[in-house]
């Protein structure tokens, strides 16, 4: 169904204007010593930006491997202006990208995330610009490299602060160094979304193709002014339990609104539109699906935790109407579809629709199904009552010492074709301010990995923490993780949960989609099969 | 007064102004830290050009590599194509000379071309001269002129100018959308009119 990921790529010639300079990243160890015994021969004066973040830089990961302080050297990469940058940089980058990788600052992050490719060219890092910590990536690659060579896969490294994960994925690297004491399923979700979001530009195939072609290849190319959406992405990963859960979020509504929404979407199509999708608030308003494309496969929460992480990181959609090519790794990794994207609310934009289609040249025909959308919108007034939706108080369940929860069913209808949801509440009092909310996704965190322990998995886990106490239960119907005041019994946590679970039946047609629309179009075989670029 | 859709698309390098220039010629606003544009925007803005009315389907197109290869469903089929270099990178300059190339080959006929300059405030940190530019244009009969979205200078004359060079409409043509100009036998503005 989806059109073949050939025609983004195919005109432009991956191998061509390569910076000759970076090729001397090599993921052997020895290598790596040449080169930094290498550069006064000759090309000294081009390499001194990466020859300052090598010492300093290198160290991080050996530091950590070690558990020593290394002192600062004082050898400053303060200027982020380096040599190896490329022509047609995207315009002005966020402050960290210019941070100094040689700072305890830049150390002290929380959780770093870097992606490189096989042959150690740095591709992406959280902080810090990629071009200065080339010599750390290349360091993290001889590792990988130095257990690969002993037949065997490095996967994590644990320090007393620090857990250094790896994961590689086709020709990709993909490394999280974390002082946030998540276990290491967790980060390495974590870095399979991070891999996803770059295959959602590019591909799985386009990508694989282009280091076929070409090992030492920057990709950074590519992904040049999508560094942004990685950003996000991570930033999400941290602050929101969509992705922890693996579930998606909507935003609770009426049901005979929600269903009066899904029947304009429905009515609103055209030839190889496969998925609408409405989203307010960053959160899901409902989703219509193509009727064949709902029988063989479903949207998985994890695209579009991605889709509504590409719409919510950039505000390039906030102008006009947007047309780009989007791949949703795990409906399919090879192929793109087509999105129309845009704002029905401007200059709020808080309101979104999203429109897939497997057909490339559908522009007008998509943006027409847009107008009707608008036009059925308005004469129901739906955009003010949707204005008047939002997120629930805990205190509406009515069970006091409940502070927060979250909530995932596994006995929706028609569960197997379904979007696994969660819902959960605003997160209030004590949880107002960004650290306690941090803690509290923290706490959950912790009891996630311990409730899906691989080695000791369990059912309930009743945690008493010095400012809360916590109750998480896996049954074969639900998941469900409640934040209650320190000082609440066991007795009365588990009354609390009974009434919770009350209110969620009574409540639940307002907080999950639960009959999940879909439309059936005329199938327009001629159009969908193949896209070339012309 | 009629009403003719002529769709133009915008070309050229990341970062030199292409959505700024859009931005501000629909919305009269200016955003200096706008977003990489992704995949292609989509806006219009219709303007009174003598008896007639211009609507202006604009296709703001991105200008990273990885989006480069969808271009030709933006231009082909547009009356004018806009392209973009910033003044105060050569390199964009370099970049725009294989879009008119590219166009030359693979876009309408007889598609106006117009070149814009952009980042005319900055002149400071000048790249590109004026006279270089200009000569170019004249070669390949562009339109050129510098452009500043930040200050406002000559966005709305890149448009104006572009309505000038449109052919106008035969007797029994009515045009509905752009694309139907390539559809005018116009072998001799050919030369003329296109790169």
């Amino acid at each position: 169904m989806p059109s073949h990921p050939e025609g983004i790529l195919e005109s432009s010639d991956p191998t061509s204007e390569e910076n000759p300079r970076t090729q001397d990243h090599q993921p052997d160890l020895q290598k790596l010593h040449i080169q930094s015994s290498e550069t006064d021969s000759g090309k000294a004066s081009q390499d001194s930006a990466l020859d300052n973040g090598h010492d300093d830089s290198g160290e991080f990961v050996v530091t950590m491997l070690a558990r020593s302080k290394v002192e600062e050297q004082g050898m400053g990469t303060k200027d982020a202006s380096s040599p190896l940058s490329e022509t047609g940089t995207p315009l002005g980058p966020p402050s960290h990208r210019n941070e100094d990788v040689t700072a305890d600052s830049w150390r002290q992050h929380r959780k770093h995330v870097f992606v490189l490719s096989e042959a150690g060219k740095p591709i992406y890092s959280r902080y810090g610009s990629e071009e200065a910590l080339s010599s750390t990536m290349g360091v993290m690659m001889a590792l990988v490299s130095f257990v690969q060579s002993g037949d065997n896969t490095i996967r994590s490294v644990y320090s007393d602060e620090h857990t250094v994960v790896f994961t590689q994925r086709g020709p990709l690297v993909l490394v999280s160094v974390s002082s946030s004491r998540q276990s290491e399923q967790q980060l390495r979700q974590e870095l399979l979304y991070v891999y996803n979001q770059i295959v959602s530009m590019l591909t799985q195939a386009s990508i694989t193709r282009i280091f076929e072609h070409k090992k030492n290849y920057d990709l950074r190319r590519l992904l040049a002014g999508s560094e942004k959406i990685l950003d996000g992405l991570l930033n999400l990963v941290d602050s929101d339990p969509s992705i922890l859960l693996s579930a998606v979020h909507c935003l609770p509504l009426a049901s005979s609104l929600r269903d009066s929404l899904s029947q304009i979407l429905q009515k609103s199509i055209t030839p190889n539109l496969v998925f609408s999708i409405l989203i307010a608030k960053n959160q899901l308003l409902t989703i219509v699906q193509e009727k064949t494309v709902i029988e063989d496969a479903r949207l998985e929460p994890s695209d579009l935790h991605l889709l509504l992480n590409l719409i919510g990181a950039s505000s390039a959609f906030q102008a006009g109407e947007i047309w780009t090519p989007i791949c949703l790794p795990s409906f399919n990794p090879d192929c793109y579809f087509y999105a129309y994207i845009s704002y029905l609310d401007p200059p709020e934009c808080t309101v979104c629709l999203v429109l897939l289609s497997t057909d490339k040249e559908a522009f007008y025909s998509v943006a027409e199904c847009k107008r009707k959308i608008e036009e059925a919108m308005q004469t129901q007034n739906a955009l003010n009552s949707i204005a008047k939706a939002h997120l629930y108080s805990v205190s509406q369940v009515g069970v006091s010492d409940l502070r927060h929860f979250m909530y995932k069913p596994f006995d929706v209808p028609d569960n197997h074709r379904q979007l696994t949801q969660f819902t959960s509440p605003e997160m209030e009092a004590p949880y107002s301010s960004e650290e306690e909310r941090m803690r509290l996704l923290d706490l959950y965190r912790d009891m996630h990995s311990r409730i899906h322990s691989t080695s000791r998995p369990l059912k309930l886990i009743y945690h008493v923490a010095e400012r809360e106490t916590l109750l998480a239960w896996v049954t074969s119907k639900f998941e469900l993780y409640t934040c209650f005041s320190p000082l609440v019994t066991k007795t009365c946590a588990i009354n609390a949960i009974t009434k919770l679970l009350r209110w969620i039946k009574k409540e639940e047609d307002r907080l999950f989609i639960r009959y999940p629309p879909k439309y059936s179009t005329t199938p327009n075989p001629s159009k969908s099969s193949k896209s070339d670029a012309h | 007064m009629s009403l003719r859709e002529l769709k133009v698309c915008l070309l050229g390098d990341t970062g030199v102004g292409k959505s700024s220039i859009v931005w501000r010629f629909v919305e009269d606003n200016f955003d200096p830290n706008i977003n990489p544009t992704i995949g292609a925007s989509f806006m219009s803005k219709t303007v009174q050009y003598q008896n007639e009315l211009h609507k202006f389907l604009i296709w703001d197109t991105a200008g990273q590599e990885r989006f480069r290869a969808l271009a030709p469903m933006y231009y082909r089929g547009s009356a004018a194509a806009i392209i973009v270099y910033d003044i105060t990178k050569e390199d964009s300059f370099q970049t725009l000379k294989n879009w008119v190339k590219e166009l030359r080959q693979h876009g309408p006929p007889n598609i106006v071309v117009a070149i814009a300059g952009n980042k005319c405030d900055l002149s400071d940190a000048r790249e590109v001269l004026e006279k270089d530019a200009k000569d170019y244009a004249d070669s390949i009969h562009a339109i050129f002129v510098e452009t500043s979205a930040k200050n406002a200078i000559n966005i709305n004359e890149v448009f104006i100018q572009i309505s000038q060079r449109i052919p106008v409409l035969d007797a029994e043509g009515s045009s509905v959308r752009g694309f139907k100009l390539r559809r005018q036998p116009a072998e001799s503005t050919r030369e003329r009119s296109c790169c």
